[in-house]
């Protein structure tokens, strides 16, 4: 009889030892973080481990890309855009148990922009003048000028808040104020975080979920078949989707990026200082077939820098339609024979694929493409910072990017004065048809000058468990938002 | 023995430095910076200064070389650059899985390897020889990445007897782990399993041929005896020194079937750190590498002194 008893209870252990198993997720990235300090470095590892998991900001972004309060509850902006009222949450904690205030985000805000500033995206700070805090729940920021994306810019993974006890253990060991907290690293295999039982919100359903890194496609596609692996919200290996899509084990979903993947162009540089070559260059690009054969269909065209699905997008794709003859006439018109152009390829698919598509378009213009595939520490050093190049491939990937045209000294080497009129007159702005407006003109500025080769919107492509739901279908920012995920009945 | 061991430790100091310094050389020529890496396309001019400074990165070259130098010598690897955490920390929780992995793979590989030369040389030119060498030309043959894929779709994808990557640890007691390195040990194994039966065989099948092993058969010694006698044992020398080889091969050489296995070991390490200029790493990591490789040629030569006396007394 005793013995029966312990069976049964064996058993009843056994069940509820599966029933708990289905509130832990095991995600694959491809990419390891190299740390996973989100406000000391650019790489998008880190943000898809730690954003909205383990830090907040002042305001976040949901899926649809639109500005949330975080631990802002809400907030109050002056009638010349110049000063920002912040209303924060009580009663927030930090995992390591100091209390969240006003002094913390003052803090991390003056972080950020201090001289000696480590954080990749200092650009977002630096229309801030001040920062005062009224009282411990309230934080009053004052700009230089009006800043119409200063709600978002807040919101991206580099204006989390950090605390001054723990910001410099960061990388190893963050502390924020998020749903989940940091348990374990094993670098090189994985991150595990944890459900934060003192978490200011509604709990979060999983318990606890683990990022683990494979970064070859072939394995990643046994993870999943395997069952070692739960769901790739960025699967790496598109030529593998049929064959998940075919098994009703898994859910294939194909979402869209912020990734503007463009061919882009020296404008410094003879001939291409002249608009007719690179309009030719335009002419000469077939989109699709790049897209076809690059990315084995999913991707969206595109005529200018700016997303698809973002509600201020002008289709300029019709502006330089395919056109081998036209493009040839644009570049006899120029007085241009016998070109050679080089094209430095980085390591992603979507470049090294592309350039050999490109080449062989461009080959059809009577260009001849040299493809020199670099990697991505030499593509930084030779292209971006040293602008040595003709031709490159890249994406784009950070959201609502197209002020870099108003950059000077970008590695375009573009320089527009009316461009740049349009971009201060759109941060002026508050008013959404007009934001609009101008956003459009900066589409169509930037095509009509036909700065670089503007290729496709890279897709992203989701693979997971069909019984795992709440992962995010779309990417506005490089995340991996896990608060809403549970797994079905 | 004592003069042995000086002059091994002199070459082991030399050889270090002079790796130390190509290393250092070669990783200062490759064009990529490492704060470039950290910060990426939105960093602006004054970021990157900053991480730089951080970073000691401003410094001139030869200031570098020695604080880096200095800091070997005193038994600190330094810091890495992305990471964050001391190299010799970094080094260590890879080590856990390479060197396991490395002594599974070479004792499988021994195990398979050996034996089946030594049969293979007994049985010389009928069909078990031409059977064996065949299979191990097919052993040499096959990429140990593609076999590590179908070892996968096998165990792991078909039976799910096996995890088809990652690393438990060791933290759960030997079987999680050991359990994560089975398969990629076999597909490291066979390659070198295949190579040592031919190296075995024809070592022991040279040895058969020489005269103390006919002057034994002539005073009536049993074949088989002759050849466990006589034969192995002098035929380990070479044995020994591809074992050797081998061993320093599995150490760090074995980045691509990490890759196939998502195995956090030292060859991926390496690979991440030229990609992501993360340089003391990279530096590092060489100089303790060329160590390992010096200190198991040491032992090599150590065992062949214990399999052959007359190396000893020589």
């Amino acid at each position: 009889m005793r013995q029966r008893m312990l069976v049964a209870g064996a058993l009843t252990l056994a069940m509820v030892g599966t029933a708990q198993a289905r509130d832990r997720l095991v995600l694959g990235m491809v990419l390891e973080p190299p740390h996973l300090d989100p406000t000391a470095g650019a790489a998008a590892a880190i943000d898809e481990v730690v954003y909205a998991n383990i830090f907040e900001g002042l305001t976040r972004i949901d899926e649809r890309g639109e500005v949330r309060p975080a631990l802002a509850e809400n907030w109050t902006v002056a009638d010349d855009g110049l000063a920002y009222t912040f209303r924060l949450r009580d009663g927030v904690t930090f995992h390591d148990g100091t209390s969240f205030d006003a002094s913390d985000v003052k803090f991390a805000l003056e972080r950020a922009m201090a001289p000696d500033s480590v954080n990749a995206q200092k650009g977002l700070f630096e229309p801030i003048a001040s920062v005062e805090t009224a009282d411990p729940l309230t934080v009053l920021v004052r700009l230089k000028r009006p800043t119409s994306a200063f709600l978002f810019n807040m919101g991206w993974g580099d204006a989390v808040v950090v605390a001054p006890e723990s910001a410099d253990e960061n990388k190893t060991r963050p502390i924020g104020t998020g749903p989940f907290t940091f348990a374990q690293w094993v670098k090189g295999d994985r991150v595990e975080i944890a459900r934060n039982a003192a978490y200011w919100g509604p709990p979060v359903a999983l318990a606890g979920a683990t990022f683990k890194f494979i970064n070859d496609p072939a394995a990643a596609t046994a993870a999943l078949l395997a069952g070692d692996v739960d769901a790739f919200a960025n699967f790496p290996a598109p030529e593998a989707l049929a064959q998940f899509a075919a098994d009703p084990r898994f859910a294939v979903v194909i979402g869209t990026t912020e990734g503007e993947t463009i061919l882009a162009i020296n404008n410094a540089v003879a001939p291409l200082d002249d608009l007719r070559v690179r309009r030719a260059i335009s002419h000469a690009i077939d989109r699709q077939a790049i897209i076809d054969g690059a990315m084995f269909g999913y991707g969206t065209p595109i005529g200018s820098h700016f997303a698809p699905h973002h509600p201020a997008y002008v289709d300029l794709t019709g502006r330089y339609p395919h056109d081998p003859e036209k493009a040839k006439a644009l570049l006899a018109e120029a007085g241009v024979s016998g070109l050679r152009l080089s094209i430095k390829l980085p390591p992603p698919s979507y470049a090294r694929r592309g350039g050999e598509i490109i080449a062989a378009q461009l080959k059809a213009v009577g260009i001849e493409a040299e493809l020199i595939p670099v990697e991505w520490a030499q593509w930084l050093e030779q292209v971006f910072t040293n602008k040595d190049y003709q031709l490159t491939i890249v994406s784009h990937t950070e959201p609502m990017d197209i002020g870099i045209y108003a950059r000077d000294d970008y590695y375009f080497n573009y320089s527009s004065p009316e461009f740049k009129a349009v971009m201060s007159d759109l941060a002026a702005t508050v008013d959404l048809a007009e934001q609009t407006e101008l956003l459009g003109r900066a589409q169509r500025i930037i095509a009509e000058d036909a700065v670089n080769g503007f290729l496709f919107q890279l897709a992203k492509h989701g693979v997971w468990d069909a019984r795992v739901q709440g992962l995010w279908h779309n990417s506005p920012i490089q995340a991996n938002d896990l608060t809403a995920v549970r797994w079905a009945e | 023995m004592s003069v042995f061991l000086a002059r091994r430790l002199l070459a082991l100091g030399l050889t270090l430095l002079a790796a130390s310094l190509i290393v250092f050389t070669v990783m200062e020529v490759l064009p990529g910076d490492p704060a470039a890496v950290m910060l990426g396309v939105g960093a602006q001019p004054d970021t990157l200064a900053a991480l730089r400074a951080e970073l000691g990165l401003d410094r001139p070259v030869v200031e570098r070389y020695l604080r880096w130098l200095g800091g070997l010598l005193t038994g600190d690897l330094g810091r890495s650059y992305t990471y964050g955490v001391p190299v010799a920390e970094l080094v260590a929780e890879r080590l856990v899985v390479s060197l396991p992995l490395a002594l599974l793979a070479l004792t499988l590989a021994a195990a398979l390897g050996i034996p089946t030369g030594v049969l293979a040389a007994a049985r010389r030119g009928r069909p078990a020889d031409t059977g064996l060498m065949a299979l191990s030309q097919l052993g040499v043959a096959i990429p140990n990445f593609w076999f590590a894929v179908l070892l996968i779709l096998l165990f792991a994808v078909q039976l799910r007897w096996l995890p088809a990557g990652g690393f438990a640890g060791w933290g759960q007691g030997p079987w999680p782990g050991l359990r994560s390195l089975l398969l990629p040990a076999v597909a490291l194994a066979l390659p070198q399993a295949a190579i040592l039966a031919r190296v075995t065989r024809s070592a022991v099948l040279e040895c058969l041929g020489e005269d103390y092993v006919r002057t034994a058969r002539a005073k009536g010694l049993p074949p088989d005896a002759a050849l466990w006698r006589h034969a192995v044992p002098n035929a380990l020398i070479p044995v020994v020194t591809i074992l050797g080889l081998q061993f320093s091969f599995l150490l760090a050489g074995t980045i691509i079937v990490e890759q196939v296995f998502y195995l956090p070991g030292i060859g991926r390490l390496i690979f991440q750190a030229i990609a992501q200029r993360d340089l003391i790493v990279v530096e590092s990591l060489v100089v303790l590498l060329a160590a390992a490789v010096v200190v198991v040629n040491f032992l090599v030569d150590l065992a062949y002194a214990w399999l052959d006396p007359r190396l000893r007394h020589g």
